[in-house]
Formats: structure tokens, C-alpha cells, sequence
């Protein structure tokens, strides 16, 4: 029986599919298509996406290994404060990216917190450097793992992992192969998340990065300045980070986040 | 070498002190109604929660005791426990579920597996290895669950109230095999359970627990024959019958027969519960196929409901209301017609 | 009200209190018309689109015009000239263009953006800047090839990064930056914040840093001097206050106040 929605929502519904579809639509519609194959092959254009995908893969690593501990914490372990860090945790998802990128120059610039001794003791420098536009991807893009992955935890059936104490799984194996395999839905879905907003991140790249090709110009950057100088290719190279990020997203969902295989989430 | 636990717990609502001690060999059956803190004492003894006063010791070993600081995890315990609801894990196929204790105790994964094959096997489940949870049936999962903490050789075999999940049929099919297997375990079992059925079939001794405290322990019919409260007097109040089934009809030693729906033959245990006996002054048409002459020999209100011995050719206990007892104003010496469906009795064997 | 206009043309000795009564219908017509596109208080306003390099000057010459005429209000747009020029092609809604440099403004007039031809207020040329204290020591343009030096410098797309190439390349001078800044206020921000150690900027931004930073002067033989042109939008909601504007900014006060910023004058 094919189910049906009340014309209301199916009135909304389509006018929500329009809604960001317009965008998409609009941009290929203006996109100069004749230019578009020297625009794509030219080495900038490459060299931007090239390292757009490295630092987001990167970020989102970075935002996994930190990320998925600390979801585990505030999911399982309730101690004082842990409010507050949650709200730590996703407070990069309602900051403007901008201000993120000026709080990790306060905090990890050459003159920062925290930066100044990695300066002096060990030379290690961020801002401006490919390590930085990760870190400042990785500071938006981890909320979302965090978020996800952590309600994902909380609503999983506990006495799996109380099953698995009982046939002598040590901690860390409890996590590896009972919790981790539980959640894998929700673990799939965040990093996806946040790699999509790695990928797409602006604001705190430009502010704590800087902007420099084959170093800190990620397509977003490119696109931005291309826009301004030679509208034509930005809107090409605006084209292709819809097309990639569109491709990715559909290609990923069909196969990870539709649960197969059968989940333990109750 | 046995388990030694003497639990306090105090936690919300929750009140329990149990003393037990359970001998290689031995099953021990905890019984009570529901929130009498049954699984919470399970737990305790499984490492999943912490006592607040006594100890736990297995083989000698302190394996709980607030005074001394110990403590051990539930990982490092000699327990295998078999849960209500299996709990395989989904991911896993059953062999690799049965083999998950043995990969943790840093076997490696071709060894393990073979292992897991083999009590598979000894179940009677080989051909359900390569089938996730979810293809299995309840009774094939709660068997694979069994076979999973029969895998590690644990000292202690906790079941907690492994047949409860299933369906009629299924559970005196299990029923059965667990007995088996748990024949074959040399290790002490402690069993909790609300069915006096499992405690009759499975047990050697039983320890009622009612709102965390125990009320009666001892030998079954010890305990059967001096009930001490509602729930043990419900509990001996079923009517067990042994015997030899012959072709659909169970005869016991003195000669009763008794209509069975089940079609094995051979020795059986045939379980009538009281409230499927049906008294009438006359012999009535139906459609149960038993029906024996029984003679009143002791009645006994409780509230709303009235427990009637009957003697005769077959010994039965019956649970009527009081209002069909005074409809039918019987007295103690009356003759009565006693009536039970071949479809409402169980069969053990 | 017809009577009023008949009899203030058959008799001239009673025009007046008609012509006020004529006058205020005419007013109340013209407020009801246009209420969707001003403040019904009356005030009007203006947008002006200005070049990053000229937010403290051009603020202060706002407070100076509003001085001058109460009645308009004026919201500045401060962003990199490239920025703005693709934002007016795009039909933001802006009265006033000032650019940092002729190149810029010629595109928005070749794009239509802006009447023609534009006016030219103010000159501007470029300084070497640096952290307070000049730290470096740096005292000329040669000393920015240090390869030991972080040195930021404007993108290309902007005035302020066209004139720094012009003048490195006047100099012979090759410098590895670390950073292309879309606006000249981010290459003030990275050396002021002490991430970068020095940057080419307009002369004014030296000024308008303050105590933050120090600059050093580059020679009139390699440095370049860009024009500061002002143009009225062609679709601009105000173009009488618009106009008035530009003028107010060639006019004996507005000249004062963009010299006191370090502007030179046509």
C-alpha cells in the first residue's frame, strides 16, 4: 500500500525540494559552460581541489579520533560539568565560522595561548600552513560527529555491551567490537556531516589560515576570489564544489547510511 | 570449591539481602514474583553491579567485598551468562557470536571459530553457524546463546530467566535441552526464574526470593510440601504428573491415563495447571478428552479464588473462583467430575 | 479643494494660503507614493559602497556630510574594491562607489554599474608595514625577500595587491608570502596581531593602525600612486544625495579631512 502524505505537506514538501534545488539549478543555468573545460583543467582549479580534499579527509580524521572518545565520555560517563562541555563541544556549530578562526589565532597563533610555546619550544607553526586550514576545519566540522554520534550512544541498548563484559571483553574491546559496530549508522552519518562541512568551510580558513595556493587556497577560497576577479570560472569552479559535494553525498547514502546488515540500535 | 554470595544492595527502592551457596554440580533456582530482585542478585554475582555490603567468592576467590576494597570487572569473572532475551550480538553470525568470548581471551580467530563450531555442533545448531541473529528463531538463538557461555568454560553458569522469551512449545523443547547441557556442566548453575516449572525440571535446590529478601529455601519438596507464602503455595500448586507415554496417552505408575496432545512416546512429565481443571457434579459433554471421578478432599479460599484437592484415581489440585465454588456448593467428601483439555497440558520429558 | 486652486487664480491677493494648502496635498501625494522606498519620518538615505583602505577616512567624511545635511543618513559597505564592484554587478543596492585604485572603478563602469566618467578624490600610495617596534628591522622594500620573514600580502584581485606587485617588481624584489589577504584590513590584522611580521599596505592604513604598528616608507622611485575615484550607481535608490556626496568629498572640508588621514589630493 503506497503511503500517502495530506496535500498540505505534500504542497510543502515539494516546495522544500524546489527550495534547494533553485540554488543548484540556478548555478548551472549561469555556469559559461564553453569555458568550463579550461577552467577544470587549469592547475589552480586542480591544485584547489586537490587540497580541499585532503584537508577536509584530514579535518575529518581529526575530528573522528577526538570526536568519538569524547562522544563516549558524555554519553556514558556522567560527571560534573559535563553539561557544560557538551555545550564546549558544539559551541563551534552556532559560533560564525569567522570568530572560530579568530579564536584559534587567540588560542594557537604565533602570539596565541597555547601557540606562542609551540612556537618557540617546538617551531611548529599552524596559522598559514595546510596542518592549520585542517585544525580550522576540524573545529567547525567535529560538533557534528560529537552530536551525532552521541545521541546514537545514548539510545543504544546498554545490556549488549553488559553481554559482551560478561564473555570476558575487556573494555576497549567492549567499544571496538560491540558499541562501535552498534552506533555505525550514526558514526557513518556524522562523519559524512562533518566532512561536508570541512569541505565547505570559509570563514575560519581564511581567518586563521590564510590564503595561499597549493598551501591554505582550498576551492572555497578559490571560488571566492575567482568570483571576484573573473566571475565566469568562479562560477565554474563553484559548479564543480556543488557537483563533487552533491556526488559524494548521494554515492555515500544509499550504501552507509541505510541500515544493513541488521543494527543493535533498539 | 563453590560460590559463596552474601549480597547487600541498597539502591532507590531497592532492598536485597541474599545468603547462597551453590556446589560444583549443583543448580540452584532463585524463584519469586516479579521485582522480588531476582536479576538484580544475578547481576551482582555477574560483576554488573557492585554490593554494598558482603561478599562474593568463587573456588575461594573474592570476587566482591565492599570491606576488603575488591572488586573484580565483569570480564575477569568466571561467569557465563545466558540472558532473557539472548542478547547475540546482531552483527555477528552465530559463530562468530559463540566465538566472541574465546576471541577475548586472546585466542585467535581460526581457533576460536573451530571451537565455536564444535558447541554448535553439541547443540544440535550446526547448520544455524553462518545465520545472523535476526534469521534465527527464538528457540535456535536462546540455544546459541547458551552455547556462547558454555564456550568460555566459566566456573558459574548464570541463566537469567532464559525461557521466559519463548513461546509455549518452544520452551519445553529448550527446556529439555538445557537440562542436558546443563547435566554435562560441571560447574555450579544458578538459575532465576518466575515459571515453578523450570525450578521442577531444572533445579536441585530452590531459594524463594520475595521483595529481596528469602522467604523459604531447600530441597523442592521440602519446600513444596511447607509453602510459606502465596507464591510458594502457587508455586507447588501445579499438578505434576510422571509417567510413560504410549501412543498419545501418558500412564502413570498406579494405572491413570492422561490424554496428551504431544505425540512422543516414552517416559514424560505432564504439567496440568490448576486453572485448567474443570469441576462439574456430572459427567459432562466437551471437548476435553480427560475427565477423571476425583473426591473433594480439602478446600481453601484465598480471596476471590478457591484451591480444591481432589483425590482419586488421579491426585489433581484445582484453582476455581469462589463464586463457581459456591455455585457449585461443594464440601469437602462431595464426588466431582474433574476435567482437563489434552491441549492444556505440558509435557516434559 | 478644487474651489482653493480656482479662486487662487481669480484672485492673486488670496494665493497664499492656497498654494500652502496645494503645497502640503502635493507633499502628502508624493509621501504616500514613494512610502515603500523612504522612512515616512522624511530622513533620506544613501548607501556607500568604499574600499577597505578608506574605512577611517571615509567614516569620518560620513560624519562631516551628516553634519552638514542632518536630514541624510549614510551607511558605508566596507570590503575589498573587487568585492564590491562584483556585488554592485550583481544589483546590490548601492548610491556611491569608491574604489582603492582606477582599475577597479573602470570595471564597474564597463560593467555599467556606475555612471561615468568617475571623479577622483584622493591619491594613495603604499608603505611597507610592521609590528610596533618594528621588531624586524626592517627598513626597506629588499629586506622583505628574508625568507626567515612572515610576510602577508594583498591577492592580486585588489588594488592593494596589484600595486604591491608593481612595487616589488619596480624593487627587483622577490618575496614568498605567506598569505593573499582579499582585503588590505586582513594584511593589517595579521601584522598588527603579530601572526605576520610585516605586509605591503596603503600609507593610510600605516596611519590609521595607530600604536599597533609601524611602517616604513618606500622610496618614490619604486612606489606606485593609485587614485582613489568616486562614482555615483547607475541604478541608485538616492542619486541627488548620492551626487552630493561625491561632491562634499571634493569640496575645501572634505579634502581637509582625507589629508588629515594621510591621502594625498588631485
Amino acid at each position: 500500500m503506497p503511503r500517502r502524505l495530506p496535500v498540505g505537506a505534500l504542497v510543502l514538501a515539494a516546495l522544500g525540494v524546489a527550495f534547494v534545488a533553485l540554488p543548484l539549478v540556478g548555478l548551472l543555468w549561469r555556469v559559461p559552460w564553453s569555458r568550463a573545460g579550461d577552467v577544470l583543467a587549469d592547475d589552480a582549479t586542480l591544485t584547489a581541489l586537490r587540497l580541499s580534499l585532503v584537508c577536509s579527509l584530514g579535518a575529518t580524521a581529526i575530528a573522528a579520533v577526538l570526536g568519538v572518545p569524547l562522544a563516549w565520555l558524555l554519553a556514558r560517563v556522567p560527571f560534573r560539568g559535563s553539561a557544560a562541555v557538551r555545550a564546549l563541544a558544539t559551541l563551534s556549530m552556532v559560533l560564525p565560522p569567522v570568530v572560530g578562526g579568530v579564536a584559534l589565532f587567540a588560542a594557537l597563533g604565533r602570539r596565541g595561548l597555547v601557540g606562542q610555546y609551540l612556537d618557540s619550544w617546538f617551531g611548529v607553526r599552524l596559522p598559514f600552513t595546510t596542518a592549520g586550514a585542517m585544525v580550522a576545519q576540524a573545529f567547525v566540522a567535529m560538533p557534528f560527529l560529537v552530536v551525532t554520534v552521541e545521541a546514537a550512544l545514548r539510545q543504544m541498548d546498554m545490556r549488549y555491551e553488559e553481554a559482551a563484559q560478561t564473555l570476558g571483553a575487556s573494555r576497549g574491546r567492549v567499544f571496538w567490537r560491540v558499541t562501535l559496530p552498534a552506533v555505525r549508522p550514526a558514526l557513518v552519518a556524522g562523519l559524512v556531516l562533518a566532512w561536508a562541512r570541512a569541505l565547505g568551510e570559509f570563514g575560519a580558513t581564511i581567518t586563521f589560515a590564510g590564503n595561499f595556493p597549493g598551501t591554505t587556497q582550498t576551492l572555497p577560497l578559490a571560488v571566492y576570489l575567482q568570483l571576484e576577479s573573473d566571475t565566469g570560472a568562479g562560477l565554474v569552479l563553484a559548479a564543480l564544489m556543488m557537483v563533487v559535494s552533491f556526488a559524494v553525498l548521494v554515492g555515500l547514502r544509499g550504501r552507509w547510511l541505510v541500515r544493513g546488515g541488521g543494527a543493535v540500535i533498539a | 570449591m563453590s560460590l559463596v554470595a552474601d549480597v547487600v544492595v541498597r539502591r532507590g527502592s531497592l532492598d536485597l539481602r541474599v545468603a547462597l551457596r551453590v556446589e560444583p554440580g549443583e543448580t540452584v533456582a532463585v524463584v519469586g514474583p516479579n521485582g522480588a530482585g531476582k536479576s538484580t542478585f544475578l547481576r551482582c554475582l555477574a560483576g554488573l553491579l557492585p554490593i554494598d555490603e558482603g561478599e562474593i567468592a568463587v573456588d575461594g576467590k573474592v570476587l566482591d567485598d565492599p570491606t576488603l576494597g575488591v572488586c573484580v570487572a565483569p570480564e575477569r569473572r568466571p561467569m557465563g551468562v545466558v540472558f532473557q532475551d539472548h542478547l547475540l550480538f546482531p552483527h555477528l553470525t552465530a559463530l562468530d557470536n559463540v566465538a566472541f568470548g574465546l576471541r577475548g581471551r586472546g585466542a585467535r580467530r581460526r581457533e576460536a571459530r573451530v571451537a565455536a563450531a564444535g558447541w554448535l555442533e553439541r547443540l544440535g545448531l550446526g547448520t544455524c553457524a553462518a545465520s545472523v541473529p535476526s534469521a534465527l528463531s527464538g528457540g535456535q538463538a536462546q540455544r546459541v546463546a547458551l552455547a556462547r557461555a558454555l564456550a568460555t568454560e566459566p566456573r558459574v553458569l548464570l541463566l537469567d530467566e532464559p525461557l521466559a522469551a519463548l513461546d509455549a512449545s518452544t520452551r519445553v523443547a529448550v527446556r529439555a535441552e538445557l537440562r542436558r547441557h546443563l547435566a554435562s556442566f560441571d560447574g555450579m548453575r544458578v538459575l532465576v526464574t518466575h515459571d515453578p516449572v523450570d525450578a521442577y525440571a531444572l533445579a536441585d535446590r530452590v531459594v524463594v526470593l520475595e521483595a529481596g529478601r528469602v522467604v523459604q529455601e531447600g530441597a523442592l519438596s521440602e519446600v513444596a510440601a511447607t509453602p510459606r507464602s502465596r507464591f510458594v503455595a502457587d508455586l507447588v500448586g501445579v499438578n505434576l504428573v510422571e509417567g510413560v507415554v504410549v501412543d498419545g496417552v501418558l500412564i502413570t505408575e498406579s494405572g491413570a491415563r492422561v490424554v496428551i496432545a504431544d505425540a512422543g512416546d516414552g517416559p514424560a512429565l505432564a504439567v496440568i495447571r490448576p486453572h485448567s481443571v474443570v469441576v462439574s457434579r456430572r459427567a459432562e459433554e466437551g471437548s476435553a478428552r480427560n475427565r477423571w471421578a476425583t473426591t473433594v478432599a480439602g478446600i481453601d479460599r484465598r480471596g476471590d479464588r478457591a484451591r480444591v484437592v481432589l483425590e482419586g484415581e488421579l491426585p489433581l489440585v484445582a484453582e476455581i473462583t469462589v463464586e463457581s465454588l459456591e455455585q457449585l456448593g461443594l464440601r469437602p467428601g462431595d464426588e466431582v467430575h474433574a476435567a482437563v483439555k489434552a491441549t492444556d497440558i505440558e509435557v516434559d520429558r | 479643494m478644487l474651489r482653493h486652486l480656482t479662486r487662487s487664480r481669480r484672485t492673486p491677493s488670496r494665493i497664499a494660503p492656497s498654494r500652502v494648502t496645494a503645497a502640503g496635498l502635493a507633499v502628502a501625494l508624493v509621501a504616500l507614493s514613494a512610502c515603500g522606498d523612504e522612512p515616512a519620518s522624511g530622513t533620506r538615505e544613501i548607501t556607500v559602497f568604499a574600499a577597505s583602505s578608506l574605512t577611517e577616512a571615509f567614516t569620518a567624511l560620513g560624519d562631516a556630510f551628516h553634519a552638514e545635511h542632518p536630514d541624510v543618513e549614510i551607511t558605508f559597505s566596507f570590503a575589498g574594491s573587487a568585492d564590491l564592484v562584483a556585488q554592485l554587478g550583481e544589483g546590490a543596492p548601492a548610491d556611491v562607489l569608491a574604489t582603492a585604485d582606477e582599475a577597479s572603478m573602470a570595471s564597474a563602469v564597463a560593467a555599467g554599474s556606475v555612471v561615468g566618467p568617475a571623479t577622483v578624490v584622493a591619491s594613495n600610495s603604499f608603505a611597507i608595514i610592521v609590528g610596533a617596534g618594528n621588531p624586524e628591522a626592517i627598513d626597506a622594500v629588499a629586506d622583505l625577500a628574508d625568507p626567515g620573514l612572515l610576510v602577508v600580502l594583498c591577492a592580486d584581485t585588489v588594488p592593494c595587491g596589484r600595486g604591491a606587485a608593481t612595487v616589488l617588481a619596480a624593487a627587483g624584489v622577490e618575496v614568498s608570502a605567506v598569505s593573499y589577504e582579499e582585503k588590505v584590513k586582513g594584511v593589517v590584522t595579521k601584522v598588527t596581531s603579530g601572526e605576520a611580521d610585516a605586509g605591503i599596505v596603503f600609507v593610510t592604513d600605516v596611519a590609521a593602525a595607530g600604536a599597533s604598528a609601524d611602517g616604513v616608507e618606500i622610496p618614490a622611485d619604486v612606489n606606485v600612486v593609485t587614485a582613489v575615484p568616486m562614482a555615483v550607481a547607475s541604478d541608485a535608490p538616492n542619486p541627488s544625495d548620492a551626487a552630493a556626496f561625491v561632491e562634499f568629498a571634493t569640496s575645501a572640508q572634505g579634502r581637509a579631512i582625507l589629508e588629515s588621514f594621510g591621502f594625498g589630493l588631485p
